[in-house]
């Protein structure tokens, strides 16, 4: 199942996506353990383009979410019409000296729950990929 | 007292506070700063908090959340509080293992566990 769909910031829209990616991930056959590792990233991901992406936009500037499900993974990408931003500027969350500052964990989340992370030039743009883990032995 | 809208179960177990969420899901960033103003009042209520946080319910919750617990233990810190998280599914319990929250963090498997703990 693949599709491209263009939602903007509340909640409504964002859930349809989820619902949509939930759906066909568990037809897929994948795990509950998947759908939450893949729905976590989706929800760091977006929440990054309205909130950071968008912040100096109207609220109403939409983001555009691309997805296909396989039996092997999962693909999302999802694009906002912000400035861009440079992930390797993000402060180490895990450092002694920032694990009180309340935000920041957001792509390390993202990348420690997908298989694969990456960035467009501009920074607009984070493509994710979650594989099927191999059966347990 | 919690409003006819609020996000939060509340119950007093002498001077201990526990809270409550009703939303398996805490995601939403307003929602979110919602339920983090509640807990704020809750706060500016005591004189030295003692607060246990139970997610019995929740099912997700995302990294804004977890900026809101830390804002929510800086306050309680402040004022001589004790915070105390408690019922936390594994998978979740992994996103705290991941950001190294469960450091800063004092997590028990159950409220029961919890209270026992405040001093």
């Amino acid at each position: 199942m693949k599709g491209t769909i263009v939602i903007r910031h509340n909640r409504i829209e964002v859930e349809g996506v989820q619902n949509a990616l939930d759906a066909a991930m568990s037809a897929a056959g994948f795990t509950k353990a998947s759908l939450f590792a893949v729905r976590l990233a989706f929800q760091e991901a977006i929440a990054n383009a309205f909130n950071h992406g968008h912040k100096t936009l109207p609220h109403d500037t939409p983001a555009t979410v691309e997805f296909s499900v396989s039996p092997h993974e999962v693909v999302i990408a999802i694009e906002d019409q912000g400035p861009g931003f440079q992930s390797e500027t993000v402060a180490d969350c895990t450092l002694d000296e920032n694990l009180e500052i309340p935000r920041g964990r957001g792509v390390m989340l993202i990348r420690n729950y997908m298989t694969e992370v990456r960035y467009n030039a501009k920074g607009n743009r984070i493509e994710m990929v979650y594989r099927r883990p191999p059966p347990a032995a | 007292m919690p409003s006819a809208d609020s996000r939060l179960r509340v119950r007093k177990h002498d001077a201990v506070v526990q809270v409550e969420f009703i939303d398996r899901n805490i995601l939403d960033e307003a929602n979110i700063q919602l339920i983090s103003d509640e807990i704020s009042r809750i706060i500016d209520q005591e004189s030295a908090p003692k607060l246990l946080i139970s997610f019995a319910n929740v099912d997700h919750l995302s990294s804004a959340a977890l900026g809101a617990l830390i804002t929510i233990n800086n306050k309680v810190r402040n004022k001589s509080g004790q915070l105390r998280l408690a019922s936390i599914d594994p998978q979740i319990y992994e996103v705290f293992v991941i950001t190294r929250l469960n450091k800063l963090f004092q997590i028990h498997e159950s409220p029961e566990d919890a209270l026992k703990s405040f001093a």
